[in-house]
């Protein structure tokens, strides 16, 4: 569909064959190492597959950041249950939008990921589970996973290895929440995107009932790397404990916007302005979104220095997240960059419990009324105190994912709030390129 | 079921106090039992888990954010503080939070004054609100004759989806929409198509939900509570009666202390109105006053008096009387009634609307002399233990019953093995269900003694388990043979059988044949079909039967403790009533609290030389036969006790009143006063008294039954020679919103019916 031109600096893992039309077949697929880590996988135990991927350091790319191999070790080996391997393809943080492009560029690489995955926890059955907005990925996918099928790769005695495993791909209806593992089993097990209780993990319950692993597009494309190279060649990428490279989706303020791989501790410095092309219009950097917009913003001084990998951003009090990595400049109104935020959390939320169904509600209302210079002395508390009351109380990580950015906000960024109160017009007029919408 | 060895108590720390809880407890509810209060609105006791309301967050040491009691299980060692800063903050913005939405209108609201929310705002909210957006608005809607639903109320705890769904196997109520938008949706678009059962408006802790015939009558502290028995089916379920100025204006069972718990049905609930039905008989009506052959009102001294002359004249010439007791009347105006019979009319002809062979169960059941007959009460079926269902269908006619085994089903794993002719609801719960042509035949094969004939080889069936997660919708047939179903059968320990009117007279010993062969103590419930059916049983309404299935061959106790003779021979059942009376040789009938001509009509020219006295709440098909008809109290109205198809007793309460009308035992007194009987005043106390000493298995503990426990009558093994007459024997066939004679006289219950069969009409 679209064309591809990877950037020079990038290091090429997953996206080695983004610029490949060909491996989006089969046939160009096996010619670029396709299915030979499946190859390889097949002659392994399961544990030394775990093992490899426990090497490798991989995180969930996903935005929680998890270990992969510690993750696929918690399935029990014996269940009278059956087992699931699913793949979350529901990509819907707002900044990221990288597993698009390994649904689009290499299919075949998330059906060989998914299949070791299989093999390593002894599943018979997966799904991939992609955002309904994603209609035209889910032909891809499904075209895809037809020719898989027909050429053995897929199905029963898979390679003739006594292998058997089928996937299907599963579309969802338009739903933030349903990329919360359990909100997604549930939905994909026909019934309304809410997410469950914890305990049980997916490991143990999950996927109708099954002990179930349930994996980022990304993760699972990383797969197929790590046990053709080896665990210790994916480490070698990144700094200890955050092994190997992954796609930072940079967007905003900057000139070249786009989805880039790097390496885990690449500096962020050089993100924008290597990769990026620099600040767009030359406007200095006021904030950073570091993973997705559920994390802290971080204020340009931290920001800067910054090198992204799990524990160096963790360092800051914001996370790595899902690697949408989104630049604001100085010409951005900060409430109103706030209220977008909210107005995203208060549509998405699931409404199953109090805090974020009427938390987001409240905060939208009052960041509207802030932003339209409605906003009171003490309002600032409130929003604050609002915000503190959402986190860490909800059912799930979406009461926190509204509230952290927002506090953040607040706490880098108190000054714009003040310059709003009591009928003062917003001191960004017109410049400030946030867009808000109606609902 | 087996004796597992008790499991060590688990010992944890709350706000400084070592408690302990058995393991597997929720942290909410071991904080309960030792009376730590930790509030919560999603939280309901045996329904699954939903830790939405965020109501019930606490600290837990070692864990890094407050957590929710509700779903946290009890482990050693385990400390948490309920009552710090923290908690509060929590608790407090959580009230918060619901309050942005939930409209301030408690001073119109119907829970105003009982709703959780008033509650925990009072307790833990903030004095100020700080939510100053606009609220959203929307307009009511109703969504059945009974359920109103007032969206913005609505504080989506989804109590009323898990009553309906999980404790009701209904499924009607659902969530829509999404985060703020999230609301509570019935199940087709815009109404309800449900059972009506109304524990969705009892569960909703705010004035979301509510009742038709209640809302907006009256604020909850302007009336009276009484809890009191529901005078519908055989169930006995507790109904608190919520009375003003002598009139009940709704039942519900917000008490929650009855054999009942939580549950009501639709009749029990909403169906209370028949009290105040326009036609209800405010005096009594005599026909020949004034010449008039039609019946005009008279005083109570006119009425008394003219029957009482009738009587002693019939009496003087020897002419025949009989009588028709009820199955609703209690258990003091039964006992009287045929005492009344036998004593002051001199008369063993009397009978009354059976809709069970008691008799029959307890002669099958004779054979261990001196032992309790192993009757199971109510509560016994949601233990877990197996249950033999044969017939009936009680989730229409036994609503308490068919509540008790969906749950033992579902938190207690029953396995419930069913046979029936229809595919009845309860055939989802069911481990092993076989429709069977004839359940009497089904049983005689169980026994082996007979053959799977034609009529049994019906499919045999298991329920696919799907709880909870989604309703059960599929139905796999498995073709489980009857042998299947026998074996596994015979494997079971403590069987409960429950049977209904299908299973009479021999059948009845057949299966008792059966059940006696089974490991363990089978135990039995016989379904009959009104408040009081096993009590007018007890209580000897019976031709050949004195109280407590007593043969009249031992008559000489009763002669003892009432001063005089009792006919020997056996009288007239109601069909030989019926057949005197066609043959105009029957000189008197009383017919109190029963309605025999509707279901057994007698061709009104053949009434001509019979004295006929009635006394009922309405002008029922027989009363408009009668030549004195008396004005009779509802047994909302009266005191006393009551049996429940189990055979639990239980005290009926004194809810409302009626001005105009008697109870039947002060009719009784008032005519045996009359009649030149000195009996007195009319006592329930006296009589239960009486009933206590003198009635096998009613030796009860009045201390018990008086603070509104269910007793369990215990009668004593022992033959019961008696007439068998299976024809005798009518059950109502109620449907789930029919109730024999007083459902009639409901407006709500006949408004729910009419939507209910005009929606069936408009299907086919």
């Amino acid at each position: 569909m679209s064309s591809y031109t990877p950037h020079p600096l990038e290091v090429r893992v997953v996206s080695r064959r983004f610029d490949q039309p060909k491996a989006r077949t089969l046939a160009g697929y096996l010619e670029s190492d396709g299915f030979k880590a499946l190859d390889k996988a097949l002659a392994l135990t399961p544990d030394a597959i775990i093992d490899e991927v426990k090497k490798s350091g991989l995180r969930g790319r996903g935005g929680a950041g998890f270990p992969t191999g510690l993750k696929w070790s918690f399935v029990p080996k014996q269940s009278a249950r059956e087992k699931y391997v699913l793949c979350n393809a529901d990509e819907s943080e707002p900044g990221t939008c990288k597993d698009r492009l390994i649904l689009e560029y290499d299919p075949f690489a998330i059906i060989e990921g998914m299949l070791i995955a299989g093999l390593a926890i002894g599943a018979r059955r997966g799904y991939i589970y992609i955002r309904g907005e994603y209609r035209y990925l889910i032909d891809i996918m499904e075209a895809a996973l037809k020719e898989a099928r027909d050429a053995g790769y897929v199905g029963t005695n898979i390679r003739g290895k006594g292998f058997d495993f089928d996937i299907h791909a599963h579309t969802g209806a338009g739903a933030y929440e349903c990329g919360e593992e359990s909100a997604l089993m549930e939905s994909l097990e026909g019934k309304r995107g809410i997410p469950r209780l914890k305990p049980p993990f997916p490991a143990v319950a999950g996927f109708m009932g099954g002990p179930t692993v349930i994996n980022n597009v990304e993760t699972l494309a990383s797969v197929p790397p790590i046990i053709i190279n080896g665990g210790d060649w994916f480490a070698a990428f990144g700094p200890p404990k955050n092994g190997g490279t992954r796609l930072f989706c940079l967007s905003g303020h900057v000139n070249n916007q786009g989805v880039f791989e790097l390496p885990l501790g690449f500096p962020l410095r050089r993100l924008i302005d290597d990769l990026g092309g620099g600040m767009r219009h030359g406007a200095k950097l006021k904030a950073l979104v570091p993973g997705g917009s559920s994390t802290p913003l971080l204020p340009a001084d931290i920001a800067w220095d910054l090198a992204l990998d799990y524990d160096s951003v963790a360092k800051t009090g914001s996370f790595l997240g899902s690697g949408g990595v989104v630049v604001v400049d100085e010409n951005t109104c900060m409430v109103k960059f706030a209220l977008r935020i909210m107005q995203f959390y208060r549509h998405e939320s699931c409404g199953w419990c109090v805090p974020c169904r009427e938390g987001t509600n409240w905060l939208q209302l009052s960041l509207t009324r802030f932003h339209n210079g409605g906003g009171r002395d003490g309002d600032i508390e409130t929003l604050r105190e609002v915000s503190e009351n959402i986190l860490g109380r909800t059912f799930c990580a979406l009461g926190d994912a509204a509230a952290m950015p927002t506090l953040s906000i607040l706490k880098h960024w108190r000054q714009e709030f003040e310059d709003h109160l009591n009928g003062k017009p917003c001191p960004f007029g017109a410049k400030t390129s946030v867009a808000v919408s109606a609902h | 079921m087996a004796d597992t060895p008790a499991k060590p108590l688990i010992n944890l720390t709350v706000n400084g106090r070592a408690i302990t809880a058995p393991p597997g407890t929720l942290l909410i509810e071991a904080c309960k039992q030792a009376h730590i209060e930790v509030p919560s609105f999603c939280y309901y006791p045996n329904l699954s888990l939903q830790a939405a309301c965020r109501m019930c967050l606490v600290e837990i040491e070692k864990m890094p954010k407050l957590q929710t009691a509700c779903t946290v299980v009890v482990s050693e060692g385990m400390v948490v503080r309920s009552e710090t800063e923290q908690v509060h903050r929590a608790r407090k913005s959580a009230v918060e939070f619901i309050l942005t939405n939930h409209p301030l209108d408690c001073p119109v609201c119907d829970a105003g004054g009982e709703c959780e929310l008033q509650d925990m705002t009072f307790k833990y909210g903030a004095e100020k609100s700080r939510f100053v957006e606009p609220k959203r608005h929307r307009d009511e809607q109703q969504w059945s004759p009974l359920i109103y639903f007032d969206r913005p109320r609505c504080i989506l705890c989804y109590r009323c989806v898990r009553a309906c769904g999980e404790g009701m196997d209904v499924w009607a109520l659902g969530v829509a929409n999404r985060g703020v938008n999230s609301t509570i949706i019935p199940n087709h678009e815009d109404h309800l198509e449900c059972e009506e059962c109304g524990n969705c408006v009892d569960i909703c802790p705010v004035g979301a939900l509510t009742a038709g015939p209640y809302r907006y009558k009256t604020r909850p502290w302007e009336m009276t509570h009484v809890g009191a028995v529901c005078t519908y089916c055989g169930d006995g379920c507790k109904t608190t009666l919520g009375v003003r100025n002598d009139t009940i204006l709704r039942a519900d069972n917000r008490d929650k202390s009855g054999i009942n718990g939580d549950f009501l049905c639709v009749k029990g609930r909403y169906g209370v109105d028949f009290t105040q039905h326009p036609e209800r008989l405010k005096q009594p009506l005599a026909r020949g006053v004034g010449g008039s052959a039609e019946l005009k009102p008279v005083s109570w001294s006119y009425a008394l008096g003219t029957i009482a002359k009738r009587w002693l004249e019939i009496q003087k010439a020897g002419g025949s009387f009989g009588v028709v007791g009820s199955t609703r009347s209690l258990n003091e105006e039964a006992y009287t009634l045929q005492k009344f019979a036998r004593r002051v009319l001199g008369t063993n002809n009397i009978d009354h609307h059976r809709s069970a062979d008691y008799p029959a169960l307890f002669d099958a059941l004779g054979g261990r002399e001196g032992q309790p007959v192993p009757l199971a009460p109510a509560e016994a079926l949601k233990a877990g233990g197996p249950v033999l269902l044969i017939g009936g269908n009680p989730t229409d006619e036994h609503p308490l019953l068919a509540w008790n085994l969906r749950w033992g089903y579902r938190l207690n794993k029953t396995r419930l093995y069913i046979l029936n002719r229809d595919d009845i609801k309860l055939r989802r719960q069911a481990y092993r269900y076989a429709k069977v042509g004839d359940e009497a035949a089904a049983v005689r094969f169980l026994n082996g003694t007979g053959a799977a004939s034609a009529s049994l080889t019906g499919v045999g069936e298991a329920s696919e388990k799907r709880w909870p997660q989604t309703p059960p919708s599929t139905v796999e047939t498995v073709n489980e043979s009857l042998q299947e179903f026998r074996a596994r059968l015979r494997q079971e320990k403590d069987v409960i059988i429950v049977f209904g009117s299908e299973i009479s007279g021999d059948a009845i010993r057949e299966l008792v044949a059966f059940g006696s062969g089974l490991e363990g103590t089978t135990r039995y419930i016989a379904m009959s079909d009104n408040a009081n059916s096993h009590g007018a049983a007890d209580m000897g309404l019976y031709p050949d039967l004195l109280p407590g299935y007593t043969p009249l061959s031992e008559r000489s106790k009763f002669e003892a403790l009432w001063g005089g003779p009792i006919p020997a021979e056996p009288g007239m059942d109601w069909n030989q009533m019926r057949a005197a009376l066609q043959q105009q040789n029957l000189c008197t009938l009383y017919v109190s609290g029963a309605n025999p001509f509707r279901n057994t009509p007698v061709a009104p020219e053949s009434l001509k030389q019979t004295f006929l006295v009635v006394q009922d709440l309405f002008l029922t098909e027989t009363a408009q036969c009668a030549d004195v008809v008396l004005p009779a109290l509802s047994g909302y109205e009266k005191a006393g006790t009551l049996t429940n198809t189990c055979g639990e007793v239980q005290v009926q309460k004194r809810g409302g009143g009626f001005e105009g009308a008697k109870s039947d035992l002060e009719i009784l007194y008032l005519l045996a006063d009359a009649m030149g009987a000195e009996w007195g005043a009319a006592s329930p106390d006296r009589v239960l008294q009486e009933i206590r000493t003198a009635v096998k298995g009613y030796g009860v503990s009045l201390a018990k039954l008086l603070s509104g426990e269910s007793v369990m009558t215990a009668p004593l093994n022992g033959r019961v020679p008696h007439r068998t007459a299976p024809e005798l024997l009518l059950p109502n066939r109620d449907t789930l919103f029919t109730a024999g004679t007083l459902g009639r006289y409901s407006v709500v219950l006949n408004s729910v019916m009419e939507r209910h069969l005009k929606k069936e009409a408009a299907a086919e």
